[in-house]
């Protein structure tokens, strides 16, 4: 895969690997890229974690289907399509899905339908292009080669705003997501707020999209946020190790992606997923040992605060 | 339209898997399982190509994979039902992991298809979107039959464990106390799942699996109050968006039947909101 740009070899002198790795523009654009967009999901994911709103951040991640196919249709770069359906994605799931009077259960529904119906426009906009999608593996699993600078600047400009309404918003939304009802009786507008997040959830996918594909960006999204919550209860610290995390897999990822001939995606997401697994199986195994010590019909503390 | 093999073959699958995903869904509804059935419909694609990649026969790696991740799935669902988190309001616990387990699925999906391309070469990114999208009208005869009998046998297992399923979905700890195996219902349902997303998605794509496991169903929750009502709506509302779905796909050139087929149950769905 990189044969032609360099014949990269592994050697045993780890800051030669790395200088090595450093004198390629585009490994350069890639790990910019990669932390911009670690940061930004694995704040947003944290609190898609702390809501249980998984299914409406996968659903998200789908409309970058329609969006690149809708995009190819009037011919226009994929990105701003991605863009404009994750955003009118999160609008949508936060108006129908939290309406009055419908059950968790009827909430999934809701959004397992918003996502059959934007695949199925997406479908209906390939038929309409009439010719091959160009880039689908791309577009599915994602590339960190062709990177360019302009895209850098969008993803860090995305990444910015993102942060910075979620910094605004946060400790009303941290509210509103740890006890909705309590918060509303405070005057928090609880629903304004729900639909705020998915919007910026719905950016952070599609920013996140660009470089894990669109199939794994809860290698970034999700996982990280899952373990940092696992590890420890307090807002603070966790919301600071989900970063940490996100950043640690990236680096990784694209720094052995590199040297291999297999693509990054895979790399991010088993090494998330790597952290993901120690991290619940030292927890079942710390709860383990304290139910062990304590009378063994007490109910056993979960790690996860939700 | 009748005089056409492809109309023909499409219409007997369809109508099958159109009736398991109508009845089992209204369980998948009921529990808040949705996610689940979509995760397993993405995890058939990973399946099929490591089948591929190994040289087997691509239903063994596509059964294998839904089956196994289902049970996987069933296993840790049951904390959250057993919590009884699964009332208005509150996900089942769950999700988190059952996006993570289907992310990582996925990531050696992506492992195995460039192992699979690099040793083959070409053609696996049609592959890949024909496993992730399968099209309906391209059916042979001999799969819209495998289709139709998987899904038939679908919705008979689901009927045959319809009463304590019901039971253990509504009120598991009475249903547990009242002797109802209720872990090992949860786990066999959603391996039942993953028979349905096997099947539906290389024959229909796991588009119209997701569109008709949760609209028509959803729908039917709104409907109809009691239970057996409810799952017999599911399965008539289900097929009849098939149909709907397929004629107009047929009729109107460019219109894809599936994204036909969705709309139009999504479309019962939104109706259903209006009238109740």
């Amino acid at each position: 895969m990189l044969a032609e740009v360099a014949n990269p070899q592994l050697t045993w002198n780890l800051a030669h690997d790395v200088s090595e790795v450093l004198e390629y523009h585009f490994m350069v654009n890639a790990l910019i890229a990669g932390s911009a967009v670690a940061v930004m999901a694995g704040l947003l994911g944290w609190f898609m974690v702390l809501r249980s709103e998984t299914f409406a951040g996968h659903t998200l991640s789908m409309m970058a289907f329609p969006g690149a196919a809708g995009a190819a249709l009037i011919g226009v770069a994929a990105a701003w399509g991605y863009f404009a359906f994750c955003i009118a994605g999160g609008l949508v799931i936060g108006r129908f899905s939290a309406g009055r009077g419908r059950s968790w259960s009827e909430q999934s529904a809701v959004i397992g339908s918003v996502q059959a119906l934007a695949l199925g426009l997406g479908f209906l906009f390939v038929s309409l292009y009439g010719g091959v999608l160009g880039d689908l593996d791309n577009l599915l699993f994602g590339t960190f080669l062709g990177i360019s600078d302009g895209q850098v600047l969008v993803l860090l400009a995305v990444a910015v705003v993102a942060v910075t309404v979620l910094a605004a918003l946060g400790r009303p939304l941290l509210f509103a997501s740890v006890d909705a009802d309590v918060a509303g009786a405070r005057g928090v507008p609880v629903r304004a707020l729900g639909v705020a997040f998915l919007v910026l959830l719905g950016l952070a996918v599609a920013a996140t999209s660009q470089i894990t594909g669109v199939l794994l960006v809860f290698a970034l999204l999700l996982m990280p946020a899952a373990s940092a919550q696992a590890i420890t209860a307090r807002p603070g610290l966790s919301l600071a190790l989900t970063v940490a995390i996100g950043l640690v897999v990236v680096w990784l990822g694209l720094g052995i992606a590199y040297f291999s001939v297999y693509p990054a995606g895979f790399f991010v997401t088993s090494i998330s997923f790597a952290i993901y697994v120690g991290v619940q199986l030292a927890g079942w195994a710390r709860n383990r040992a304290r139910a062990g010590m304590h009378a063994p019909d007490q109910p056993v503390a979960e790690g996860v605060i939700a | 339209m009748f005089s056409q093999e492809f109309m023909r073959n499409a219409l007997l699958a369809g109508t099958f898997i159109a009736l398991a995903c109508g009845i089992s869904g209204w369980f998948v509804v009921l529990r808040g399982q949705v996610f689940a059935g979509d995760a397993l419909s993405h995890v058939a694609f990973p399946g099929a190509l490591a089948a591929a990649a190994a040289g087997v026969d691509e239903r063994v790696g596509l059964f294998g994979a839904t089956i196994a991740v289902g049970a996987g799935i069933g296993l840790l669902g049951q904390r959250s039902f057993a919590g009884g988190r699964g009332t208005a309001g509150a996900a089942p616990a769950g999700d988190t992991a059952i996006g993570a387990v289907f992310t990582f699925v996925l990531g050696l999906g992506v492992f195995f298809l460039t192992l699979f391309s690099t040793s083959s070469g070409g053609g696996s990114g049609i592959q890949a979107a024909h496993t992730l999208f399968g099209s309906i009208f391209g059916l042979g005869s001999g799969e819209a039959r495998l289709a139709a009998a998987v899904g038939l046998a679908a919705v008979l297992a689901t009927l045959a464990i319809a009463r304590p399923l019901l039971f253990a979905s509504v009120s598991p700890d009475v249903a547990g106390a009242r002797g109802v195996p209720t872990r090992l219902l949860g786990i066999g349902f959603v391996m039942l799942l993953g028979v349905v997303a096997a099947e539906a998605t290389q024959a229909v794509g796991a588009l119209l699996l997701l569109g008709l496991l949760a609209a028509p169903a959803a729908a039917a929750h709104r409907l109809a109050g009691n239970p057996y009502a409810g799952i017999a709506l599911g399965g008539l509302l289900a097929v009849a968006a098939m149909w709907a779905g397929l004629a107009l796909g047929y009729a109107i050139p460019g219109l894809p039947p599936s994204t036909a087929i969705v709309t139009i149950a999504v479309g019962i769905y939104y109706a259903s909101t209006l009238v109740r």
